[in-house]
Formats: structure tokens, C-alpha cells, sequence
């Protein structure tokens, strides 16, 4: 249970440095807005579809690092996939941070987020780090009618 | 009861789960504003009427029904006695203080009020003694009147003398804040709203468990709190009400164990408070609360008082001297809990670095969303202190925030450092 495997240096780098943080308006916008009741973590996520793709995502919120790092680095990770590839990652994200193997191609297409396995070994803060991938999941569901991955 | 003296060091044996290591730290307990930790006492007594006395209460006539009966009926008495009420009929056993607020919102409150009425609270308080209350007005169009704190979130008698009008009907406000850890002028909130008619309902869930309370002389008529706060069981809490209140009220919950006759067509009830008490009752909880009682009367509650306020007051003074850290609430005068965030740093990384260290602390919006909005934080960090914990822990807890900005310092920059 060690801290260092909690807060990784690249999460720290995401929750100094967000990426994608901002809103998108206009039509194809998607907007999801998620709560975590219990601490008051607050995500909108943006979602601008173009055809069956993520042309953008963006997002803005306020809470701890991790759920903040969560989002910026899933923002990042899924513009330009299908909805289909975004819906497995999102999959495959909520498997990582429950301690399963994931296999190193799905490590790779998670690129940063890979990082927050860690979580895993902290189960009070598992729903930080999928607070953005819940938003992101209930925005394919509701953008194009794709059913949430399970 | 005569009282021993005691450091905290003498009974932190009696609590078995304080001696424990969290990870390769020794665990320091700083959530009891939350719930307490148990002594061995209330644990053993709980195990003792399980194994020996069980049965049902008020009904059956065998030996062991007996024994029940008399020892729940004694954990009322030691209720009565404990808050200086005039009977023990006017202590009604609930399964916690929300329980408790919420019987009188829906006992008393709805019947009474009348569109156009008010509620007198504040914006400090725990849900639990706000939702009962947004419920009631929105139930009989009676309006929410709040008392307006002072900037470090102080009640003072005169905010208090201006939100209650005559068109008060019921005051309600917490005893001690579970942000702030301040003390609101009850006896004189109690004195402006009988002037007015109005009823004054206290939410005592953070002031019972250390301080010497004395109903007659708040001269309150509702008063609200729980066991495990207090070194009990959690699943029960009480209701202490003015024996007139609880003659004119209906009950809230109807069937067995309350009634006094029952036909096929309609019922009536038995005396307060058991018509209040539907179903079977948390007996074995208020057997360990009895327990719990008799250990804080054997320590004395102005004893208790006394040692929790010099430690938050050590924790407060520590704290506001800490770079970095911004403390909610009164400078002076807190019972048991001190509120606060590091810099930019959100509380739940605060709590998990200090979890790290062994540290047991609150993160979050303690139940106080509206509070937290007035004061534009989204979450706080709140530590709290009981009879078991001493000044150790508080130097183990500002090693503990110190380590905190040393694993995040580099964050936010200078914010923190």
C-alpha cells in the first residue's frame, strides 16, 4: 500500500497540467455531467462526435488528483477513436483499476492511464478514478445510441 | 457517581481496537465525530445479554423476557438521568439522532405547521437536521428562515434574536456544529423561542458524547443524539421530549409493541413513550449504551469536556500555524473537531497521505453540502478528538499534514509551502 504507487509522477503531472480541460458547444455535442455524492468530485465531460468517431472530448470539473488526473488523461486517450474502441477502453479501464491483468495491447492503448493501476490497492478511492470513464460511457450511450460496454 | 482521575494513556487499554498497526504505523484514531471507538466494557456487556439475558421486551412473562424488559427499561433511566429529564417516560428510544429529527419533523412539526410559518435553523447544520425540515415546509408551505453565522461561523444570541419572529413556530439547530466544532447559545435560542410559542428541537449528535447536558436547564423541548458517538452501539439513538409534546403527538410508525388495544377495525395506543417504539426495539444497544453511561459517568463529563477541548485547542492553534493550512470555523472555544484543507490540495489526497501515516481523519463535505458551498470548498479534511485520544496524537497529526505537503508540495508550487 505504499503512497508512491497511489500517486505515480505522470498523475501528478496530469492534475498539474490537465489536458483537454475546457467545454465544446455546438451541434454533435454531447455533454455529461457526473457526481460523486459521497466527496463531491465533479466532472462535464464534452463529447463532439463526427460520424461514428470522437472528434473531441473535453472536460472541466473540480476534485482530487486522481479523478482529475483520471480525466485528463482518458480526454486525451480517446479523441479520435470509434465509439466502439472508445466503449472497450472504457471497459477495460474499469477491469485495470479492480487489479486485473489487462495484457500489454490494451496497456498501450490506455497510454497514461495505465498509471492509475494503483488505485487497485486503495478500494476507497476506486470510484475517483472512474468518475471521468463512467461520464465518458454514459455520453456513448447517450451521443449515438450505443449501449454502455456491460 | 463518584468520579476517578484518568489520562488518556490509563484507558486507551480498554479500547482493543486502538492498539493496532496501520500498515507500520501505530493507528491514531481522529474520526470519532464520525462514531467512537468502544471500550471493552460496552462490548462485554452487549456479549453478556446475548449470551445470558435475550429475549424480547414487553411481552412474554418467562424469566428471560423479564430480565430484557428491566434492562432495556434501565437504559432508559440511565438516559433520563444522564440529560436531567423529569421522567423517563420522555425518552424515546429511535434507531439514531436522524431518526429521532425525523419523528419529531413528522410527529410534531407537520401537525403544528400552517403555510405561512416559520422554521428558524442554521446553515451549519448536518443533513440530518436540515432535510427533515426542508421536507416539513415543503409539506405545509411553511418557509425555511436561516440564522446567519458570523464570518468564522459562529451562532452568536443576537443573529439568533433577529431570525426568530412571531411567526416562528419551531427553532432548530445543532448543539455543537460537526464542521466547526462551535457551541450555539441553545438555553438562549430556548428562552426567544418560547417568548415567540415556538418549540426549540436540538440536534445534540456532537455535544452529547462530551459535554454535561441538563434539559431542564436548556430548558429545551426535543433534544436528539446517538449512541455511538458516545462509546455505544450504532442502530440507536433517542428522542428526549417534554412529556406534553409527546401526549399530543400521533405516532409515526404504527404496530406492534405500541399499542394498548386492537381490534379488527381500529387501535389505540399505549403511553409515551413505548407508542413511539414500534416493533422490537434495539434492545442489546441499549444494554451496551447503558455500559457506555456508566464508563463516561465513572470519568466525569466535565472531565471529558474539559481534556477534548485542550486537545482541539492544541490542534486548532497547531494548525493555524502551519503554513499552508486554513482552518474553518472559531479560533476558541471548539469542542472536539477542527476543519481544514492544505493549500489546493484536495482533502481526499490529504486523508489517503494521512491514512499512510496512520492517521484516521473525515474528507469530505460532512454531511454539510451547504456549507461547504458558502464557504467555496468543495471538501474539507476534519479531525476529530475523544477521552482516548491525548497530545500525542495531535503532534503525530501535524507530522502527518507536514507530510502532506511535502509529498504534494511540488504540485501547486508555493501554495503550500
Amino acid at each position: 500500500m505504499s503512497l508512491e504507487n497511489l500517486y505515480r509522477e505522470v498523475i501528478l503531472d496530469h492534475y498539474r497540467h490537465p489536458r483537454r480541460r475546457g467545454t465544446l458547444e455546438g451541434d454533435g455535442v454531447t455533454v455529461v455531467d457526473l457526481k460523486n455524492p459521497s466527496c463531491g468530485d465533479h466532472v462535464t465531460l464534452y463529447v463532439r462526435q463526427e460520424g461514428d468517431r470522437l472528434a473531441e472530448v473535453r472536460f472541466k470539473g473540480e476534485g482530487c488528483s486522481i479523478s482529475m488526473s483520471s480525466a485528463s488523461m482518458m480526454s486525451s486517450q480517446v479523441e479520435g477513436l470509434t465509439t466502439e474502441e472508445a466503449a472497450g477502453l472504457v471497459a477495460v479501464f474499469l477491469r485495470l483499476v479492480q487489479g486485473e491483468a489487462i495484457g500489454e495491447a490494451w496497456e498501450e492503448k490506455l497510454g497514461d492511464a495505465v498509471a492509475l493501476r494503483g488505485v487497485s490497492q486503495f478500494p476507497v478511492r476506486v470510484k475517483c478514478a472512474t468518475l471521468a470513464w463512467k461520464a465518458l460511457e454514459q455520453a456513448l450511450a447517450r451521443g449515438s445510441g450505443v449501449r454502455p460496454s456491460r | 457517581m463518584s468520579t476517578r482521575p484518568w489520562t488518556p494513556r490509563d484507558i486507551r487499554s480498554d479500547f482493543p481496537i486502538l492498539d493496532q498497526m496501520i500498515g507500520d504505523r501505530p493507528l491514531v484514531y481522529l474520526d470519532s465525530a464520525a462514531t467512537s471507538q468502544k471500550p471493552r466494557s460496552v462490548i462485554e456487556a452487549m456479549a453478556r445479554f446475548y449470551e445470558r439475558d435475550n429475549a424480547n421486551v414487553h411481552r412474554a412473562v418467562h424469566t428471560l423476557a423479564g430480565r430484557a424488559t428491566e434492562a432495556y427499561e434501565r437504559a432508559r433511566e440511565a438516559l433520563r438521568r444522564f440529560i436531567g429529564a423529569r421522567s423517563a417516560s420522555e425518552i424515546v428510544f429511535t434507531r439514531s439522532t436522524t431518526g429521532s429529527l425525523n419523528l419529531v419533523a413528522q410527529a410534531y412539526a407537520r401537525m403544528r405547521l400552517r403555510p405561512g410559518d416559520e422554521i428558524v435553523l442554521t446553515p451549519l447544520e448536518h443533513h440530518a437536521n436540515l432535510l427533515p425540515w426542508q421536507r416539513a415546509a415543503r409539506e405545509t408551505g411553511a418557509r425555511l428562515v436561516y440564522i446567519e453565522p458570523t464570518d468564522d461561523l459562529r451562532i452568536t444570541e443576537e443573529a439568533i434574536d433577529r431570525a426568530i419572529s412571531p411567526r416562528t413556530k419551531i427553532v432548530a439547530l445543532a448543539h455543537v456544529s460537526n464542521v466547526t466544532g462551535g457551541v450555539a447559545p441553545i438555553a438562549h435560542a430556548a428562552r426567544r423561542a418560547h417568548d415567540v410559542g415556538a418549540a426549540i428541537v436540538v440536534d445534540a449528535a456532537q455535544s452529547a458524547p462530551h459535554m454535561p447536558l441538563d434539559v431542564q436547564a436548556l430548558d429545551v423541548d426535543f433534544l436528539a443524539f446517538s449512541a455511538h458517538k458516545m462509546l455505544g452501539p450504532t442502530g440507536i439513538g433517542v428522542l428526549y421530549a417534554k412529556h406534553e409534546h409527546l401526549l399530543a403527538m400521533e405516532p409515526y410508525e404504527v404496530g406492534g409493541e405500541m399499542i394498548e388495544r386492537v381490534t379488527l377495525m381500529e387501535a389505540t395506543w399505549a403511553a409515551p413513550p413505548w407508542k413511539f417504539e414500534a416493533g422490537t426495539p434495539p434492545i442489546a444497544e441499549a444494554v451496551g449504551w447503558h455500559a457506555a453511561l456508566d464508563y463516561l459517568g465513572a470519568l466525569g463529563m466535565e472531565r471529558v469536556e474539559a481534556h477534548v477541548m485542550r486537545l482541539t485547542a492544541l490542534a486548532v492553534e497547531a494548525l493555524s500555524e502551519e503554513p499552508g493550512v486554513t482552518v474553518y470555523g472559531p479560533r476558541e472555544g471548539r469542542h472536539a473537531v477542527v476543519t481544514f484543507n492544505i493549500g489546493r490540495i484536495h482533502a481526499h489526497d490529504v486523508s489517503t497521505v494521512l491514512d499512510a501515516e496512520g492517521i484516521a481523519v473525515r474528507a469530505g463535505h460532512h454531511c454539510a453540502q451547504p456549507l461547504m458551498t458558502q464557504l467555496c470548498i468543495p471538501a474539507a479534511v476534519r479531525a476529530s478528538f475523544y477521552l482516548y485520544n491525548d497530545e500525542e496524537d495531535v503532534a503525530r497529526l501535524v507530522e502527518g499534514v507536514r507530510r502532506v505537503k511535502e509529498f504534494f508540495g511540488d504540485v501547486f508550487g508555493e501554495s503550500v509551502s
